[in-house]
């Protein structure tokens, strides 16, 4: 008996689109959030995540509706977030359907945010997305989308965070997002060894390798990945039979 | 086939609904205690705190109609946090008192564990049960909890080791329980849910 790690693919959403990672003409109709989740569903996926990266006004306030149309193709969980400024933000998303509220640039401006959310939809239900650029032998906390330094330390943020009721640390390497040179383990590793509730290892997935990596070296929980999913480059199935032949612990589709 | 779906005024319902309709029942969502009583079977799902949970159950009379349906020999599912209310009482809230249908008190999970438990997991079957069949023994299933109750009643039919064992699944007579998200649990947590909605025809 063992807690399987997790394949999870994350949509980045604007105004109704997924956005990142489509670059084939031939794969425009994947741009539709309800219809990438449906197809993880079937295709043995963990759990989905969308986020949503609209800069405009316009864009968040179709994001509730891609929840919901999400939410209603899934029998897995899903975390949603994005721009969750407020307590009442989060509340809309878990109400829209999903099971877990990813905060980010709020919950550093003002980390009561995180508190108030544990208490009213308990710590299961509160993700800290921490967006990170390594610096020298540490790494520290970005927000505004990976553009703004916080000068946080990395872990002591992410054990802060977990102290105010934070149930799950989405680390993202912006050193490796984009780059396909894998996760950054040592990142991973770090966090985990910090804090006492699961990590999700996201920026940087393109082989195989980079998963069992992150999985063993990195120590991580679950590991997060778009484009490379999106473009049917590698198939979710495909990756946990590899991993399960290399004795990782994970969910096979039957 | 009527299935009643308690709501106490915070959880998130469409996921449960949209799985029990997808088996063909009838949905309606409980927020008066005649909408329990006079449903075939119970669903009571829940998220969020033990205190908020039990308390928003009594407020709005839907424990004394949980009792009555339970009285009635009316199947009643448990899920989450629902399960856990059908203990005597949390350490999550040590001052409150659950359903109490069963004695044990629910238990944060232990230090060295990742907590909150949060991913799929297998059950260790402990005796036959009606939930579980037709599953097979090394199936996978979705929790999210940062408490449990104790796998040590009678009532335990399959527990989850994560630093503690868990009470998974519940059965007694018509009272049953899933620690775990059945409408999280892909096409395995389906099967649960007819095993469950069979158990009310």
């Amino acid at each position: 008996m063992t807690l399987a790690r997790r394949i999870i693919p994350c949509l980045d959403v604007d105004g109704g689109r997924v956005v990142k990672g489509i670059e084939f003409e031939a794969l425009r109709d994947m741009g539709d959030p309800a219809a990438l989740a449906a197809r993880y569903n079937r295709e043995g996926a963990d759990e989905v995540v969308v986020l949503d990266i609209s800069a405009s006004w316009e864009g968040r306030a179709t994001f509730l509706d891609t929840i919901r149309r999400a939410a209603e193709q899934l029998s897995i969980p899903l975390t949603a977030g994005g721009g969750i400024r407020k307590r009442e933000d989060g509340q809309a998303v878990l109400l829209a359907g999903a099971d877990k509220v990813t905060v980010n640039t709020a919950a550093v401006e003002r980390p009561e945010l995180i508190s108030e959310l544990a208490k009213q939809f308990g710590s299961q239900a509160v993700v800290l997305s921490l967006d990170v650029k390594r610096k020298g032998a540490s790494w520290e906390a970005y927000v505004r989308g990976g553009r703004e330094a916080t000068g946080l330390d990395a872990a002591e943020w992410a054990a802060e965070a977990v102290s105010r009721g934070a149930g799950e640390i989405l680390v993202t390497s912006i050193d490796r997002d984009g780059t396909c040179s894998g996760f950054d383990c040592e990142l991973t590793a770090k966090i985990a060894a910090t804090v006492p509730v699961p990590v999700i290892a996201s920026g940087g997935a393109n082989a195989f390798e980079d998963f069992l990596a992150v999985f063993t070296d990195g120590r991580a929980d679950a590991g997060l990945a778009a484009s490379i999913f999106h473009m049917e480059t590698q198939s979710i199935s495909a990756l946990k039979k590899f991993l399960a032949e290399r004795g990782v612990p994970v969910r096979l589709s039957r | 086939m009527k299935i009643a779906v308690v709501d106490y005024g915070a959880g998130n319902l469409p996921s449960v609904e949209r799985a029990l309709r997808a088996l063909g029942a009838e949905t309606v969502r409980a927020i008066h205690p005649e909408q329990i009583t006079s449903a075939r079977a119970v669903v009571l799902p829940g998220v969020g705190h033990f205190s908020a949970f039990v308390t928003g159950l009594r407020e709005r009379n839907l424990a004394s109609a949980l009792r009555s349906a339970y009285d009635s020999g009316a199947p009643i599912l448990g899920i989450c946090l629902g399960l856990q209310a059908m203990y005597a009482s949390s350490q999550e809230a040590p001052a409150e008192r659950g359903l109490a249908f069963f004695s044990e008190q629910v238990q944060a999970l232990p230090a060295g564990v990742k907590s909150p438990h949060i991913g799929w997991n297998q059950l260790r079957r402990v005796r036959a049960g009606r939930l579980l069949r037709g599953i097979p023994e090394d199936a996978y299933f979705y929790f999210a909890h940062s408490y449990a109750a104790p796998a040590t009643g009678e009532e335990a039919v399959a527990a989850c080791d994560h630093g503690m064992a868990i009470a998974a699944v519940i059965e007694q007579g018509n009272l049953m329980g899933v620690q775990f998200h059945p409408e999280k649990s892909g096409e395995t947590g389906a099967l649960v849910l007819r095993n469950f909605l069979e158990s009310a025809t």
